[in-house]
């Protein structure tokens, strides 16, 4: 094992009120030397101190009494226009209460010493950065040329996909708020799952909202949150999936903001959340780096993540969007197609909205009701995505396209094949469009996309549909 | 390697943006009210004998409307309906008979399919208008139509993506044009506002804003600063819906408000009874706001007439509760 270490040079040009800062940011110590991350560099782990940035520029604004930091988000919760708060005035208290907490946590000692240990003993940290070898010959060219693929294992964490990364930071932040009571939402049921394990293990009362068409497509998770002790409240309203169970936790938080936390398993929502359950993810994104670093003494090229809300990318992405050079590839569900309506394709089909507390692509009519979307994925059936992904899909920075339901189920059967792992249908999105991305990139070039989840959930679901 | 473009934001500016107050407007003591009141119609219509007439007498604003109150030693009657549950008649109607019953303003809200301020009752009706076909234009038609024949000003109840997807100046317009005096948008709260409030008194709406029990009394003060027409006082924590009893909280809140504006409070959400509506008059409310209860009552209806029947008692109980 080796070690990388940078120091760090920051020459600041002042003038009456505007800095021009050279950063050359490397070193985790210091907080100030990443142009575009928030203020808060979590530490959940030691891979900072692999960083191998290349030095860039960036433009600091400063005003005489008080440094400000280009930040994404801004101190309004904004990423470009994207984000804000868009709630109800009675959860604005709370949502400030929150982000604070979430700041000290930044430097508090002890709370990072513990998520560091929960990660890694609980959850069982670091994942993998696994080399599919069979995967990468199916996508060899005849002349033996053609792009390697790795997956970074988050279906191999405790409960079978990234999203307990989030939930198990969020559980650790109410027990600092002093609130005993969970509320969350969920569509596939992971984030679901996740929550109610780890309010089984800090002993929280959990309560899941959960789609009742959703709850019939994933009954292995209802039961599974069942059994870890979680109530699990059936939505019935609008088509009964992720959209509504979100609006219905939003309302319970709203009646009880008092006792209770909201875990919300995506990077939407009003700001924090979209900032914080994105720096609860990088974890994914930092492991990458290092991993990439041991395996082949570089970074990788593209990554590959699929896009519901949009954790799991935004996980993946993080680490990576100052390196122009990294390719970042965003996934979305296109349902029974994009022309015929049924789908959730929010960033390449949508239009600029409010939903859930941030403005963000969304799908609306042309009265700005919002449409209900179609996927076969639970989790993925959402018909509005973090703002940070409208973010970077506006400025270029990322890609996104969008698989049928159809395709994602032939990368189901591809990965259960080839390298006998049962992707979720979620991530089955991101394999697909391997089918579309390989034959054109050059030989030899590092593709990581995240296997943000396990399939077992969907084996009832995929029954129906596959012929095996 | 900049991907940003870096836009200083001017953090204080929305507390300076309303420019004008509503001084201008055509200044009219002539109100409608009961002694003019025609049994509604009970086939759907929207056009009534009195239109003429009224249409010569424009409603107060808002602030007007409290001033107008305050001199009188009243307090203001607010009821909340959804429009388009069961139909759009049936709304035209209502609005009527809400108006001859003495209310003082009118919330109209404007269906929407993901209201998370609301609770089940005022989610149910805002499923059943969509349902049923309701949208923003065909729901400015008919106040296009009614509003000349009320004597109260309408405020329109609407969360704020149907107003972003039309544009806010143009829905400002729009909704000038018909004649609406007063927007509540729920899921914008004051840092969001900016756009909002710029666009509203650009064209004379007055947008009121909303406190809450939880909300630090600094904030509050912000608030009421920049709320127009009236403060919207949350009585509970929690979304809309009818509640057996009315917090005590409520009256502190209501004292702690009034030692920093003289600007007229109205409060709402869980009011339901007339003996809540007293209560919180009691305590020094300029206006009580009932929603869900009136909507409960359009909403459980077996037809329309009965609903408008019902409408018509329950708004008579909570007016008598004021006198």
């Amino acid at each position: 094992m080796y070690r990388l270490t940078f120091s760090t040079s920051a020459m600041a040009f002042s003038s009456t009120n505007v800095t021009i800062a050279f950063a050359k940011p490397s070193s985790s110590s210091s907080s100030f030397s990443k142009p575009y991350s928030s203020q808060l560099r979590f530490k959940f782990n030691k891979n900072d101190s692999f960083s191998t940035k290349r030095p860039s520029v960036c433009c600091v604004l400063t005003t005489p009494d008080q440094p400000t930091l280009l930040l994404r988000p801004d101190s309004l919760g904004r990423f470009g226009k994207f984000g804000g708060k868009y709630v109800p005035e009675t959860l604005m208290y709370a949502l400030t209460q929150l982000e604070t907490a979430f700041t000290a946590l930044a430097t508090d000692h002890d709370f990072q010493k513990e998520l560091d240990c929960i990660l890694r003993d609980y959850v069982g940290r670091e994942s993998p950065l696994y080399f599919a070898e069979r995967l990468t010959q199916h996508y060899k060219r005849p002349n033996g040329e053609g792009p390697e693929i790795y997956l970074k294992r988050e279906d191999l964490n405790h409960t079978g996909a990234h999203k307990i990364n989030n939930a198990v930071a969020q559980a650790l932040l109410a027990k600092k708020l002093g609130k005993q009571r969970i509320i969350a939402e969920t569509g596939a049921g992971q984030h679901g799952v996740a929550t109610a394990t780890v309010c089984a293990r800090f002993g929280l009362n959990c309560i899941i909202y959960m789609g009742a068409q959703d709850m019939e497509r994933q009954a292995l998770n209802v039961f599974r949150m069942k059994l870890l002790g979680a109530e699990v409240r059936a939505v019935h309203s609008g088509t009964a999936t992720l959209k509504d169970a979100t609006s219905e936790a939003i309302r319970d938080w709203v009646n009880n903001v008092e006792t209770t936390h909201y875990i919300l398993g995506s990077v939407a929502g009003p700001h924090p959340y979209p900032m914080m359950v994105r720096e609860f993810h990088a974890v994914i994104g930092k492991e990458t780096r290092k991993q990439a670093l041991e395996k082949w003494g570089g970074k990788p090229d593209v990554l590959v993540a699929c896009v519901g809300g949009g954790s799991n990318a935004m996980g993946l992405f993080h680490e990576f969007v100052d390196d122009k050079d990294v390719r970042l590839i965003g996934v979305e569900a296109a349902g029974f197609g994009v022309d015929t309506g049924k789908h959730a394709a929010t960033l390449t089909q949508g239009e600029v909205g409010v939903l859930h507390g941030s403005l963000s692509y969304l799908l609306q009519d042309d009265e700005g009701q919002i449409i209900e979307p179609h996927s076969i994925s639970a989790g993925l059936d959402y018909p509005g995505v973090g703002p940070e992904h409208s973010f970077l899909k506006d400025i270029g920075r990322a890609e996104y396209y969008s698989i049928t339901d159809e395709e994602a189920l032939e990368a189901f059967k591809r990965l259960s094949r080839l390298e006998g792992i049962i992707p979720a249908l979620e991530t089955s999105h991101a394999l697909a469009y391997l089918e579309k991305l390989c034959p054109t990139l050059p030989n030899g070039t590092k593709v990581v996309l995240n296997c943000s989840g396990r399939g077992d959930k969907d084996v009832h679901t995929a029954i129906k549909y596959l012929q095996v | 390697m900049n991907l940003l473009t870096i836009v200083p934001k001017s953090a204080s500016s929305f507390l300076h943006l309303h420019l004008q107050q509503h001084n201008n407007k055509p200044h009219s003591l002539f109100r409608l009210h009961s002694p003019n009141f025609v049994p509604f119609s009970l086939k759907p219509s929207f056009n009534l004998p009195m239109a003429t007439l009224a249409a010569s007498s424009p409603a107060l604003g808002l602030s007007e409307t409290f001033s107008k109150l305050k001199q009188d030693g009243k307090v203001a009657l607010i009821p909340y309906i959804t429009a388009g549950d069961p139909d759009l008649s049936t709304t035209a109607e209502a609005l009527k008979v809400l108006d001859t019953c003495g209310s003082d303003i009118i919330e109209l809200g404007i269906p929407y399919s993901d209201p998370l301020a609301d609770g089940p009752v005022i989610q149910a009706a805002a499923t059943r208008a969509l349902a049923n076909g309701a949208n923003l234009d065909a729901i400015l038609n008919m106040l296009k139509e009614v509003i000349p024949q009320l004597s109260c000003p309408i405020a329109l109840f609407t969360y704020y993506n149907p107003i972003l997807k039309r544009g806010v100046e143009k829905f400002m317009v729009t909704v000038k044009e018909v004649g609406v005096h007063g927007l509540v948008v729920p899921d914008v709260p004051l840092e969001e506002t900016e756009l909002l409030r710029h666009e509203a008194s650009k064209h004379n709406i007055e947008l009121v804003l909303l406190t809450t029990p939880t909300t630090p009394r600094e904030r509050m003060k912000a608030i009421v600063e920049a709320t127009e027409g009236f403060l919207y006082l949350v009585s509970s924590i929690g979304v809309t819906g009818a509640r057996a009893s009315v917090s005590e909280r409520v009256q502190s809140l209501l004292q702690e408000i009034k030692a920093e504006t003289n600007k007229p409070v109205a409060v709402g959400f869980g009011i339901s009874k007339p003996e809540h509506v007293k209560q919180v008059a009691g305590w020094g409310a300029d206006g009580v706001i009932v929603g869900s209860a009136a909507v409960k009552i359009l909403g459980e209806a077996t037809s329309p007439e009965e609903g408008l029947k019902k409408l018509e008692e329950y708004t008579k109980s909570l007016k008598s509760a004021l006198i």
